[in-house]
């Protein structure tokens, strides 16, 4: 029997062999008990590490899925197809299948939940700001890889919103000149959504974009650590330390941020049980009704929404109509015309005349053709690129542009101050609005079209775009408030 | 600005833009008094396999499911299972699809989801099976002779129609105000009795559809029942790891 003593040394002797091969300690002192964070986190600096275990639970839980999982559209003796019967059966047959089916459901909604507003806790305190730029764009990239994996995840069940919401979709791609056409019928694998799109949704959905997300958040997290976290305050802790280089506004990340954060994942898994054992559907928004009707190719249903965290940008798709389109050409000459007279670098001055060559031939293009729809013929194709796109194309354009144009914001904000608590009213009331409009967006995506809302989302669209667009110029022009030397802390 | 005020610019300005939506006819859904105690249940089982499942496949349930409501399997065997050999079996329907479409237009749906598949914002799915099973009426342009007040043109006959009787829809032709004459539902009236009052068939109609809404999950009162208890346990975790962090935060200055 070993003493408590003998023990350790084991331990000890057992450590020091593996840190000869491997920096374990190394590793685990740089991302874990020497990482130093700021002290000030508030419930904002929650979401990081929320969304964290919302990935593990997604992949845990998608292991157990796929071993009972289908993914076969043929029909079976009973004239339902295989993949959504075999979910069924998940729920039914497999023991403590249901809770597993329902959690990955859930945790699908609630890593778009924690993922926005982790996003929005980065435009509260200026998280983007420089040295950050890295830690954001991987972060953009992990935003779009989830948008990849919750759309072909969707498909898998396949009832009926599956179906067409991928239809409508892979649709998108028509709208590109030329190729677009040709485009769908490749990524479908068929002319519509069949058994060989559910094959292929099924292998991006549990391989080829998880590896890539865990890659990415890797990348997230060495970015971040490299450069150290930013703070409520926005002041970099980086540059007042103590004699042993030690940050005086930091503490290790464990224990202090650790048990601060299992305090938020329990909070989180109490919510998430919540949902899970109360309300799985989540009153429609989590699990569509629709969806619990098996993928019919021939009958449409009457209409087709998206699952909620994509409908503020499926309602910037709906809103940009050909009447619609001046109004963006405008927005988009304000932001040309400024950033002309603003900036003598002649690249960007370049970027402007291609940004208004392509404005010219979008917009007068499709007067000439009298705001026609371009019929999908490779030679037609080609006349409308010289001479317009239709309003689709835009509206694609809209879609995944709006995404991206997150991207761009370490560059956008030429403010003095990263966090909002030392920014001006303007900026305050700006980020209102923009938020407004994104939920409002968020809400007409729900619904099926009407003029008010169309309207409606056509002003949020501007307001949306014109936070970017015009950020250069606000964010110079706002009031901000003297900076502390230090955190503020109670 | 404090956060509680940023919050309520927030919640007041999506007040503002939010115009509420002028919806399109909504379908008008009575109530269903769903119950999921094992009387309604088994009551409701015996309906389904005696009207429902000559035509609608449940194959996603099998016999012995059945066991769940408070039935033993010689029940089943005896009284309910007409078309498996085994109690195992899946609950599938006796017709064939190609004669279905024949004589339907198109196969009848799988019924296991309905109560599920059929929620909306009008109305839970039991809702609108309730409202549909009793607005049956007779309507002879119609190839099988039946209509029904929330899905017009339905391709399915008055299944139950000898239970409820024939019933007779009243329509009075009206202007919309815009030129057009709309025919305007007045209300159903019962021309001939069937087996059962008005009040004996809504009981029963009650039953089915309480059996359809356990069929579209049968464990979802274990399902709420386990939740508690996982409410319980984290939260006492919960309790937990806030009394750690006080602690662990307490030398944070």
């Amino acid at each position: 029997m070993l003493t408590a003593k003998e023990l350790e040394d084991k331990g000890r002797q057992a450590l020091a062999w593996v840190d000869e091969r491997f920096p374990l300690s190394v590793l685990y002192k740089t991302h874990v008990s020497e990482y130093y964070a700021p002290k000030n986190f508030n419930f904002w600096y929650l979401f990081g590490s929320m969304a964290l275990l919302v990935l593990v639970i997604q992949i845990v839980t998608g292991i157990f899925l796929v071993m009972h999982y289908k993914p076969d559209a043929s029909l079976n003796a009973a004239g339902v197809p295989v993949a959504f019967a075999s979910v069924e059966y998940i729920m039914r047959e497999v023991p403590g299948g249901r809770f597993i089916r329902y959690m990955h459901s859930t945790g699908a909604s609630m890593f778009f939940i924690v993922v926005y507003l982790h996003m929005f806790r980065g435009l509260l305190y200026g998280s983007y700001r420089k040295p950050r730029e890295l830690v954001w764009l991987f972060g953009m990239a992990i935003f779009l890889c989830l948008m990849g994996e919750a759309f072909f995840g969707y498909l898998l069940p396949w009832g009926q919103m599956s179906g067409w919401g991928a239809q409508v979709i892979v649709n998108l791609f028509a709208a590109i000149p030329v190729i677009g056409p040709d485009l769908s019928v490749f990524i479908r694998g068929d002319f519509v959504v069949s058994d060989a799109t559910l094959n292929r949704f099924f292998a991006f959905h549990v391989i080829a974009i998880p590896l890539v997300l865990l890659g990415l958040v890797t990348a997230h997290l060495i970015a971040l650590h490299e450069v150290g976290s930013n703070n409520p305050d926005g002041v970099e802790i980086k540059e007042r330390k103590d004699e042993q280089g030690i940050p005086l506004d930091g503490i290790p990340f464990h224990p202090y941020h650790v048990v601060k954060d299992v305090l938020g994942a329990v909070v989180l898994l109490i919510v998430f049980s919540i949902i899970v054992f109360f309300m799985p559907e989540g009153g429609g928004y989590f699990l569509e009704y629709n969806n619990f009707m098996p993928y019919d190719q021939l009958k449409t249903p009457p209409h087709i929404a998206p699952v909620w965290y994509f409908t503020p940008y499926y309602s910037m798709l709906r809103a940009t109509t050909s009447s619609f389109l001046p109004f963006l050409w405008l927005l988009v000459a304000l932001i040309v015309g400024l950033t002309w007279r603003g900036c003598s670098c002649v690249w960007i001055r370049r970027a402007c005349l291609l940004v208004v060559a392509g404005a010219y031939w979008g917009f007068f293009g499709l007067t000439l053709f009298g705001f026609t729809k371009p019929p999908f013929d490779l030679a037609i194709a080609g006349i409308h690129l010289g001479l317009g796109l239709d309003a689709k194309f835009w509206g694609v354009v809209m879609m995944g542009g709006s995404v991206m144009l997150f991207a761009l914001l370490p560059w956008l904000d030429r403010s003095p101050v990263r966090s909002i608590r030392y920014k001006g009213v303007l900026y305050k009331a700006i980020l209102a609005v923009f938020v407004i409009c994104f939920l409002i967006l968020g809400y007409y995506g729900t619904q099926p079209p009407s003029p008010v809302g169309n309207v409606v989302s056509q002003i949020c669209t501007i307001l949306y775009l014109a936070y970017f667009g015009l950020m250069p110029w606000y964010s110079k022009l706002d009031k901000c408030k003297p900076v502390p030397e230090r955190l503020t802390w109670k | 600005m404090s956060m509680k005020k940023i919050l309520a610019a927030f919640g007041l300005g999506l007040i503002l833009a939010m115009p509420v939506q002028a919806s399109g006819p909504a379908a008008v859904l009575d109530r269903a008094p769903v119950s999921l105690d094992a009387a309604s249940l088994q009551a409701g089982a015996k309906l389904f396999v005696n009207y429902c499942l000559g035509c609608h496949g449940a194959s996603a349930l099998r016999y012995n499911h059945l066991t769940q409501i408070g039935l033993t399997e010689q029940q089943i065997k005896d009284n309910l299972m007409f078309t498996a050999d085994k109690v195992g079996g899946q609950m599938l329907t006796a017709m064939r699809m190609e004669d279905a479409k024949r004589w339907f237009g198109a196969a009848p749906p799988d019924l296991s989801l309905i109560a599920r598949a059929k929620a909306s914002a009008s109305g839970s799915g039991a809702d609108w099976l309730y409202t549909y099973l009793r607005q049956f009426y007779r309507d002879d342009s119609r190839p099988t002779g039946w209509n029904n007040v929330l899905f017009p043109g339905v391709g399915m006959p008055h299944a139950l129609w000898e239970l409820q009787g024939e019933q007779q829809a009243r329509f009075v032709t009206r202007d919309d105000g815009q030129g057009n004459q709309v025919q305007h539902f007045e209300g159903l009236e019962i021309v001939r009795p069937g087996k059962l009052t008005k009040e004996e068939y809504d009981a029963e109609v009650a039953n089915l559809v309480s059996f359809m809404v356990w069929m579209a999950e049968p464990g979802q009162e274990s399902r709420r029942a386990i939740g508690w208890v996982v409410l319980a346990v984290l939260g006492v975790l919960a309790l937990l790891s806030w009394l750690l962090k006080r602690a662990y935060w307490k030398d944070v200055h």
